[in-house]
């Protein structure tokens, strides 16, 4: 089985804050990591070649610093890695990058399998998997909880819904978007880091995948981030006073209208 | 590109302050731009003395971008359901369909939906497409997407709107693929922009640290998911007149490579924490999955639902589909009561949209205080029991 995880490196989220009175980023000691819906994919990918044999490909589009997170991924178990890199990727929305990633993934080659992390953290649209999945003209399922079995030619998936989950069989090749409680990923082992430190990481530019400059980057997203501003701050801390009788009192008051 | 002029740069900084990416660095006097640039202009808006310039190709226009009309909303329905978010729609549609002075139209895809159909007029839509068929019983997005994209082809809405539910976000992306349309997702505010009509599309992102307004100027339909609990409904009104249009679906629409074997409701009816108008949450301070009985206790007697923090799912303490936060649901009940919670960020981007935030911590320095429009510092397991105790006298 032929396994692409689609990966994206992210500012940690909780680090990143808009300061209310410049309205500009706050990112002193922001990192960068993998995004962690990303690693459950990638662990994923791993162990379903651990059961059925294969290979797994990591691909991300990015700036060439996320070479770094590329060989993390081949610590963990991806066999190769493709940076997806070029100057004009540069503001792409989620339409743009997952036409990119069409086309990175039309010079790879061939596969069985697509996972991808449910959404990245940083923009937490969860609209490039389903995007990449349509392109390219595969069936995909979103906010997979479990694989339960499968072989060449399908896989049976727990897929959440807001009420539960539905079980559902899908023809491969498919993509599927992952959550966190589909397994715990392992920490790059010694003889991982070392393969990783050796590994060659294949770049590819917008020429090499061919990539219509009219549908990447910037020029080529249908949506424009207008402003960015920092959330409305609700009112101030609000601490009750008086002994716990009183304000138990006062608390209760303030329940009574909603119930 | 961004072009920094050498002869006007000055080398202040103000720009590598204002990027939102950490792309600029001051070197040597001037401006140097890293390849994480993601093209915003922040910088350029910031600089003083116009050294920062955007050489950027706009998106190519539509040709048929006035050809599209009038707002569409996807109401959704499952297992004999509306969810609560398509008249919520109607409500928010009804607003920017009359200020477009367009029609609004819902789009409901399901089996055996009854009376629904009359539902939604009453609460706003001008039009109905139906489209029930027993294809359409279970929720797949092959389908869901095909049948959609064909009637959003044929009847040319230049808004669509869909809940940001799992269906919603699962299969609305693949829509927008389709029609190579601008998709904004999760969003908590719509307006129309005066000057050319265009919808202003409000969303959180960096798990609500940062909020960002969108467009999608050049193609059409403008396209958004919108969050749960945040539009109003109008009220039902029997007296509003609407059609119904039924529409069947073609045989290739309704291909699918997906079956679905089985749903699985976990904790019938109880889980769904988005739909909540009372949450009573609970954290860490629990201490145990015993102290975690005070939550359920305490819920009960408000009529609330039970949800929880990261660390209390992680711990296992009560399963994931209560978890509010980041990694968890986005709730914005009427009143949000925090048990034991911290307030990480990550927690409190998945709630501060709360009316009412009570909250309840030994810590009296919890970042949770911030968020909370009442407070009470000390002991839950002396707290909580007492006030169950005084609720009950009360009512």
């Amino acid at each position: 089985m032929k396994i692409i995880v689609c990966v994206k490196q992210v500012p940690d989220a909780k680090d990143v804050r808009l300061d209310p009175v410049t309205n500009t980023l706050a990112r002193e000691g922001v990192q960068s990591i993998m995004n962690p819906y990303d690693q459950h994919a990638l662990e994923e990918a791993v162990r379903l070649k651990e059961i059925h044999g294969g290979e797994v490909v990591v691909v991300t589009m990015g700036p060439p610093q996320a070479e770094e997170m590329l060989r993390l991924a081949i610590s963990c178990g991806a066999d190769s890695a493709f940076l997806v890199s070029d100057r004009s990727f540069a503001g792409a929305d989620t339409w743009a990058t997952s036409y990119t990633l069409e086309h990175a993934l039309k010079k790879i080659g061939n596969f069985d399998l697509i996972l991808c992390g449910k959404q990245a953290i940083d923009g937490d649209t969860a609209q490039v998997g389903p995007g990449l999945a349509t392109r390219l003209g595969i069936p995909y399922l979103t906010c997979v909880q479990k694989v339960r079995e499968g072989n060449s030619t399908g896989l049976i998936v727990e897929r959440m819904m807001d009420d539960g989950y539905d079980v559902v069989s899908v023809d491969l090749p498919a993509l599927l978007t992952v959550v966190k409680n589909i397994n715990e990923p392992r920490v790059p082992s010694l003889k991982g880091k070392m393969k990783a430190k050796k590994a060659e990481i294949i770049k590819l530019s917008a020429e090499d995948i061919g990539a219509d400059p009219a549908c990447i980057g910037l020029p080529g997203s249908p949506t424009k981030v207008v402003n960015v501003f920092p959330p409305e701050a609700r009112g101030g801390r609000s601490v009750l006073t008086g002994t716990l009788d009183e304000q138990l009192d006062q608390l209760v008051d303030k329940l009574i209208p909603y119930l | 590109m961004l072009k920094v002029s050498k002869e006007l740069c000055i080398g202040c900084g103000i720009c590598e302050d204002h990027c939102p990416f950490g792309a600029i660095t001051v070197e040597g006097g001037l401006a140097i731009v890293s390849d994480t640039c993601t093209l915003c202009g922040a910088c350029v808006e910031s600089c003083e003395v116009e050294a920062l310039s955007l050489d950027v190709k706009a998106k190519q226009v539509q040709d048929d971008l006035a050809s599209w009309t009038g707002v569409m909303v996807f109401c959704e329905y499952r297992r004999g359901e509306l969810a609560p978010v398509s008249l919520e729609l109607l409500g928010v549609g009804r607003e920017l369909a009359d200020k477009r002075g367009a029609k609004l139209t819902a789009l409901l895809l399901g089996h055996e939906t009854s009376k629904t159909a009359d539902l939604l007029i009453g609460h706003g839509a001008d039009v109905v497409y139906l489209v029930d068929h027993e294809e359409l019983r279970e929720f797949r997005d092959d389908c869901y997407s095909q049948v959609s994209a064909a009637l959003i082809l044929k009847y040319k809405p230049e808004i669509v709107l869909a809940g940001a539910t799992a269906i919603g976000r699962s299969f609305i992306p693949g829509v927008a693929t389709v029609l190579n349309a601008g998709l904004t997702a999760d969003c908590t505010k719509l307006e129309i922009r005066e000057e050319d009509g265009a919808l202003l599309q409000t969303r959180p992102a960096f798990g609500g640290n940062i909020m960002a307004t969108i467009v999608s100027e050049s193609t059409r339909p403008q396209m958004a998911t919108v969050r749960p609990k945040v539009m109003k409904e109008l009220e039902f009104d029997a007296a509003r007149k609407g059609s119904i249009v039924e529409v069947t679906p073609t045989k290739e629409q309704l291909q699918s490579r997906v079956q679905v074997l089985e749903s699985v409701v976990a904790e019938a009816g109880s889980v769904n924490i988005q739909e909540a108008d009372i949450l009573v949450s609970g954290g860490r301070g629990l201490e145990n999955a015993k102290g975690f009985e005070l939550i359920r206790e305490l819920a009960e007697t408000l009529g609330a639902k039970v949800s929880a923090s990261r660390a209390v799912v992680d711990a296992g303490w009560i399963p994931y589909p209560h978890q509010v936060g980041q990694t968890g649901k986005t709730v914005a009940p009427k009143l949000y009561i925090a048990c034991g919670i911290s307030g990480a960020v990550q927690h409190v981007a998945g709630m501060q949209s709360a009316e009412t935030i009570v909250a309840i911590n030994r810590d009296e320095h919890a970042t949770i205080f911030d968020v909370a429009d009442f407070g009470i510092v000390g002991d839950l397991f002396e707290i909580i029991p007492k006030l169950i105790r005084k609720i009950g006298e009360r009512r």
